[in-house]
């Protein structure tokens, strides 16, 4: 019996002990109609050996296509050393650390993770973790309705510069408490948020501002106007950022005169493989005078009886556990395995190595775009400083082109005609440390001959 | 356990000391920095270890070996499911391709990874007994909120528009109130009656015109099988309000009976328990959601869909009714793999037996816990795949709590059982072996559990300052939430 160790004498004397007849006597509390005979619909069990031989099958069918999509999960080397040390059985297959003095190792690796991405956004105080980019914001959104001081304000203000699927997700989770999201359109010439648009809203009793740094086009948003002008409406600011890119852009804790409130974003550029969409995770950073309005739980030192130093979990009275219906989120299980990752990532990589990530991913980039739009039918949307991902806008449809590029091996970027059909034919590409000038000439080359064989269909 | 502390990650660092090999070759930091407004520039470097990959590599392992886990130690933890996570579904779920894989690649860049979510949908629904299966939700409380929100959606598509209360038994899950919340519902709780059932009479007062719907664990967070829950859905459902079942105890009657003919109307599933996923400290979870077809409209989209040979996502626009997305792209897809891994590997035999055996080690430490003078909460009652000692008792006599046990326990090598919950039963452990727990483990927790009891008797004190053998001993709580420590501060920062 696969993971189930007992001999047929175990089974006899356990029985003996509880003084039940059969296995099927304990169960004799259940109302026999309800119970079931059999699963037939779960096909015969297979040995590893079999399981191996079909995932390998299964996982060839998917390919190793060269991809130039990014839209909010990128590619980035990750160390070896990373994923050996998380799948580790005692990181992996641990509990939440409720017993402090069994899992001194998590706890301990939850303090320096708090105090890393605490330092890279530029807050005081950071979370273990959300489930992802997305779940991040509804709660940022939640959390600033939560603690804003002065409004009650239920209006949160969404540009249309910040990730689709992010503004998705906040409207399903937050939308059921009441809070509404508002868009803000964006500049044709630059990609950014519309300051004209967001003028409008000026004097309005609002909770918040989500800014998105670098935006979803790639794009360099102007944080600290932004920010004082958010401020100035008692607004307070949300950044959404890619922890990769703070390497080298001003960190949301030091956007305009005061900084940024409340600091969300995806956490898989740091370690985490693409894996098809997850498992990834959320981090989230404030100032300290909102920790007891954050969601999540949160490390903090202390002491032991002897007056040793240790960590345990605390500000436990926020938590649905303790809370009920009065929690800040119902959030429990949360994303710790990736969170683990990505501490150990920033522990190899280093200060310097993130620098030099984010600086080879927007050369990479900038080459790219230069190397694409050299095609014919093929420009940039937007001007105005990138991180490392662009719009283009083609001639011809995008959907075919990617299709052509598709039957090259190669995926060329996310289509962005659902999302804003406003643009046209319009694609995000993205290119990181990953690519090579080789992978970028065949794309380039590859894009010329799609290009003109969509024009000529 | 390895009695020495291990310093901060940060106190080996050295200003310049890097893991060269991790960086890409040829990077020009000043050019990039070049391209960027002046405005826009970061201007001190984040405070990241500066350590070579074998400091990092020891760090990181020496911490690991400071926890207690499945791999290393018994870990009866009520209601989580502890049970080993076999070593085959982490290798295959981490194949290349499937690490690789973008989750914007198109469906036909996918038809392997999209075929075994297919499955593992298809599988889901026959062993839950429901109609349709989502497996976006990221974690248990996150498919709770889908499922509630489900049930929102359904009675405002209706036009029926009042039902906004949500009836949670006193012993559920503080996930249930806090997602009821969460999904803009006022929560009432109803009391169960002494023998761990629902109280019905509380229950037909508590439904009505403004009901919709009720949650609830099945068996029960009490260790025990719902006996009325026949009656249970015929009241709810005759008030026009839904059932939610909370799969935090699936593993208890995997093979035995489905939730979906309980006549439940929606559940989520911790795969992360049931399926063996891993804990991982914390997460990640997946709280895959099934519904019966009333609901099937509403669930979280994407949903994995099969048109001939091929697979592909279905989205807002094949399901415009649905609560909408929950995550950016589509949830734990690599935890999802594990799951469907584990199934496949367990098969039709395999999984009828995880209910039976989880029962079997849960009624078996009970009757032998008794038997060594420990106090059940239920002692009429079958142990369904865990159950709850009470120490009440002891606490009175002899001075001692469940918690003092519970650090006990640590010294004798035993993860300790869920503690002081569910909160209406006084000084209680809830205790789950899982079914891939060895009779002989078994005995070495009863015995342990024995030799401490005996302690207790001879001298509390014992207790009352264990652990004596973990890295540390009982932590200042208090000290932890006034003198908020939360970041790490080289010793010479004013701050």
């Amino acid at each position: 019996m696969p993971f189930i160790p007992h001999t047929e004498q175990d089974v006899r004397e356990m029985l003996a002990t509880i003084g039940a007849p059969s296995i099927d006597a304990l169960f004799d509390e259940i109302p026999a109609s309800l119970r079931i005979q059999g699963l037939d619909g779960i096909p015969e069990g297979l040995s590893e050996m079999e399981i191996g031989r079909l995932m390998s099958e299964r996982a060839r069918l998917d390919g190793r296509p060269l991809s130039f999509i990014g839209a909010g999960a990128y590619e980035h080397h990750i160390p070896s050393a990373v994923w050996a040390i998380t799948t580790r059985g005692e990181f992996y297959s641990a509990y939440t650390p409720y017993q402090a003095e069994a899992s001194q190792g998590t706890l301990q690796l939850i303090y320096e993770y708090q105090t890393m991405i605490s330092s890279l956004t530029g807050m005081e105080v950071s979370n273990a973790s959300l489930y992802d980019g997305g779940s991040a914001v509804a709660e940022a959104a939640l959390m600033a309705v939560r603690a804003h001081r002065k409004s009650k304000s239920l209006r949160v203000l969404v540009p249309s510069t910040v990730n689709p699927n992010y503004r998705r997700v906040a409207i399903s989770t937050a939308g059921n408490q009441g809070l509404r999201f508002e868009s803000v359109a964006y500049r044709r010439e630059d990609g950014c948020i519309d300051r004209e648009a967001l003028a409008a809203y000026a004097g309005e009793d609002i909770a918040a501002l989500v800014i998105q740094q670098p935006n979803f086009f790639g794009q360099l948003e102007d944080v600290d106007a932004l920010t004082d002008w958010a401020h100035e409406q008692g607004m307070l600011v949300i950044a959404v950022v890619n922890p990769t890119s703070l390497a080298l852009l001003k960190p949301p804790g030091e956007w305009g005169k005061t900084g940024a409130d409340i600091c969300v974003g995806e956490g898989q550029p740091l370690g985490v493989p693409l894996s098809s969409g997850g498992p990834y995770f959320g981090f989230m950073t404030t100032r300290m005078e909102y920790v007891r309005s954050m969601p999540g739980r949160i490390v903090g030192r202390t002491v032991d009886l002897d007056g040793k130093l240790g960590y345990t979990l605390t500000l436990q009275a926020r938590e649905q556990h303790i809370r009920r219906g009065k929690a800040t989120s119902n959030i429990c299980t949360n994303q710790g395995l990736l969170m683990t990752a990505a501490t150990i990532y920033m522990t190899l990589i280093g200060p310097q190595g993130l620098s030099k990530v984010a600086a080879a991913s927007m050369q990479r980039s900038g080459e790219l775009v230069e190397a694409l739009t050299q095609v014919k039918g093929v420009r940039a949307a937007f001007n105005g400083p990138r991180f490392h991902e662009a719009v283009l806008l083609l001639d011809r449809p995008a959907s075919a082109v990617l299709r052509e590029l598709e039957t090259q091996g190669i995926l060329g970027g996310f289509d962005l005609s659902v999302d804003y059909p406003e643009l046209g034919s319009a694609l995000l590409v993205c290119a990181t440390e990953t690519k090579t000038a080789g992978d970028l000439a065949r794309y380039a080359t590859a894009l010329g001959a799609a290009v003109q064989k969509v024009r000529a269909a | 356990m390895n009695q020495i502390l291990e310093k901060s990650i940060f106190e080996y660092s050295r200003s310049g000391r890097s893991a060269q090999v991790q960086q890409p070759p040829g990077a020009d930091v000043a050019s990039a920095v070049e391209k960027i407004p002046a405005a826009l520039r970061r201007s001190k470097a984040p405070m990241l270890p500066e350590v070579s990959e074998l400091d990092a590599v020891r760090h990181f392992t020496r911490l690991s070996q400071l926890n207690f886990s499945i791999d290393t130690n018994f870990y009866p933890l009520g209601s989580c499911t502890m049970k080993y996570n076999p070593k085959a579904c982490n290798q295959y779920a981490m194949l290349p391709e499937f690490l690789a894989r973008h989750p914007l690649a198109p469906d036909s860049q996918g038809q392997g990874f999209l075929s075994c979510m297919f499955e593992l949908q298809e599988m889901l629904k026959e062993v839950t007994g429901m109609k349709a299966v989502s497996l976006n939700p990221m974690a248990g409380a996150h498919g709770e909120f889908a499922g509630v929100a489900m049930i929102r959606a359904y009675h405002r598509a209706r036009g029926d528009l009042a039902r906004n209360e949500i009836i949670v038994p006193e012993a559920a899950h503080g996930t249930n109130p806090a997602t009821a919340t969460m999904c803009g519902c006022i929560v009432k709780e109803i009391p169960v009656d002494a023998q761990g059932d629902v109280d019905l009479d509380a229950l037909a007062k508590a439904v009505g015109p403004n009901t919709a719907g009720i949650m609830l664990t099945n068996p029960s967070t009490l260790g025990v099988f719902e006996r009325k829950i026949e009656q249970v859905a015929k009241l709810v459902h005759g008030a026009g309000g839904l059932l939610y079942y909370d799969g935090a105890n699936l593993n208890a009657i995997l093979g035995k009976v489905r939730p979906g003919d309980m006549g439940f109307d929606v559940i989520h599933m911790n795969l992360h328990k049931t399926f063996s996923t891993p804990h991982g400290g914390g997460g990640p979870g997946a709280g895959a959601v099934g519904v019966s077809a009333r609901l099937e409209p509403f669930l979280p989209v994407p949903i994995v869909g099969r048109e001939g040979d091929q697979y592909r996502w279905l989205s807002e626009v094949d399901r415009p009714q649905s609560i909408g997305r929950l995550s950016a792209f589509m949830g734990n897809a690599g935890v999802l793999l594990r799951a469907y891994i584990y199934m496949r590997m367990l098969g039709r035999e395999g999984m009828s037996r995880v209910g039976e055996y989880a029962t079997l080690n849960a009624n078996y430490v009970m009757a032998r816990l008794r038997q060594a003078g420990f106090d059940l909460a239920y002692p009429e009652r079958r142990a369904s795949h865990e159950f709850i000692v009470t120490m009440k008792r002891q606490a009175k006599e002899l001075n001692v709590t469940a918690m003092d046990i519970a650090k006990r326990l640590l010294d004798y090598g035993f993860h300790a059982p869920t503690t002081y919950f569910p909160l209406l039963v006084p000084e209680c452990l809830l205790i789950e072996p899982t079914e891939t727990e060895s009779r002989e483990t078994l005995d070495a927790f009863v015995v342990a559990m024995a030799t401490i009891l005996g302690e207790a008797e001879a001298d509390a004190n014992t207790l009352k300052t264990a652990p004596h053998t973990m890295p540390v001993r009982r932590l200042d709580d208090v000290r932890a939430a006034k003198q908020l420590d939360l970041t790490w501060k080289p010793v010479n920062s004013a701050a």
